[in-house]
């Protein structure tokens, strides 16, 4: 008899993403239908949590918005997630950045990861 | 009664599936395929319409004599699981005719699934019947999880019948009723059922067309 594992594997992810780590900056473009009209929607913020995993994975984003902390759970592969993009990484020492809820202004900062490059003397 | 008999099933698990935009809950169940192992008529000498199924191979050492010669009369290997199921007209069924769940159901069915429930043991009012307790503040000792009264004194000198009391919770035969039947795998058997289904995984169901009417 086939398992959930087994079974879940079967399952396309109907798209892919870029390798999205804990602490990246990400712009999520969600899809959103208003009446008639549909549009995308870009939501900017900090990856704080990844869940699951497989078909089920979940991002945890939060971000500041008009001084009030907003916090998104997109599932990876839903249909209304159409892509994501890498902003920026940052260095992290932990899984969750569940910490960066009690902090605010410059402590909610996280140490950026610069994109060197190839080294060249 | 059902002109559709239903299947038997043994629970895979659960996970989610994509539906145009929403994620959707789904059990998914192993059903069939399973052997019409006998054919019983109302005009035979059962008196009523049924059809036995069984269901998944038994090692062939795990079964006794009588059971033997059952298997072999449908000319089929032992099945683990058998079990009968009531129809309106059997006569559509030949034994050893083999049935599928991509035949038995459509996707978008309503569905009324038979399991038995996980085992809970002996259990107390609170958690079996929902009953609130006491207040555990205001001089209230060793009472904090306590059903209260059970009944008055000489009239009527008795507990009334189905006075809800601790004890024994789950292990028990329960249907989960007009569940949609979200997707079906005719190549692997599998269906994939909205929403959550009595019992643990692997455990046999009973699959079959609702009684509902909707």
């Amino acid at each position: 008899m086939p398992s959930i594992a087994q079974i879940e594997q079967t399952f396309t992810p109907p798209k892919t993403h870029p390798k999205i780590g804990i602490g990246d900056t990400i712009r999520v473009h969600v899809r959103i239908v208003e009446g008639a009209k549909t549009r995308i929607q870009v939501y900017e913020g900090t990856v704080i949590a990844r869940k699951h995993g497989g078909i089920r994975e979940t991002i945890t984003v939060r971000k500041i918005s008009n001084g009030v902390g907003v916090e998104r759970i997109f599932p990876l592969y839903a249909p209304v997630v159409e892509q994501i993009e890498v902003k920026s990484r940052h260095r992290i020492r932990r899984a969750k950045l569940y910490y960066l809820r009690a902090l605010q202004g410059k402590k909610a900062r996280l140490r950026e990861i610069r994109e060197t490059g190839p080294r060249t003397a | 009664m059902n002109t559709n008999p239903g299947i038997l099933g043994r629970k895979v698990g659960m996970t989610q599936i994509f539906d145009g935009d929403t994620i959707v809950p789904v059990t998914i169940v192993e059903a069939g395929p399973c052997v019409v192992l006998q054919v019983k008529r109302a005009s035979g000498k059962d008196g009523y319409e049924a059809i036995q199924l069984g269901f998944l191979e038994q090692k062939a050492h795990r079964i006794n004599k009588p059971e033997t010669g059952h298997f072999k009369k449908a000319e089929t290997t032992p099945k683990k699981h058998v079990q009968e199921l009531r129809v309106a007209d059997a006569s559509k069924y030949t034994v050893g005719q083999v049935l599928t769940a991509g035949e038995v159901f459509q996707a978008g069915a309503r569905l009324d699934v038979t399991g038995v429930s996980k085992g809970k043991g002996f259990q107390g009012v609170m958690k079996k019947h929902n009953f609130k307790g006491f207040i555990s503040s205001h001089g209230t000792h060793e009472f904090f999880r306590h059903g209260g009264s059970i009944g008055t004194r000489l009239t009527p000198g008795h507990v009334a019948k189905g006075r809800k009391m601790p004890g024994q919770m789950g292990n028990a035969q329960v249907t989960a009723q007009n569940l949609r039947l979200a997707k079906v795998d005719a190549e692997a058997n599998l269906l994939y059922i909205r929403g959550a289904i009595p019992g643990a995984t692997n455990g046999y169901l009973t699959v079959r067309a609702t009684l509902k009417k909707w």
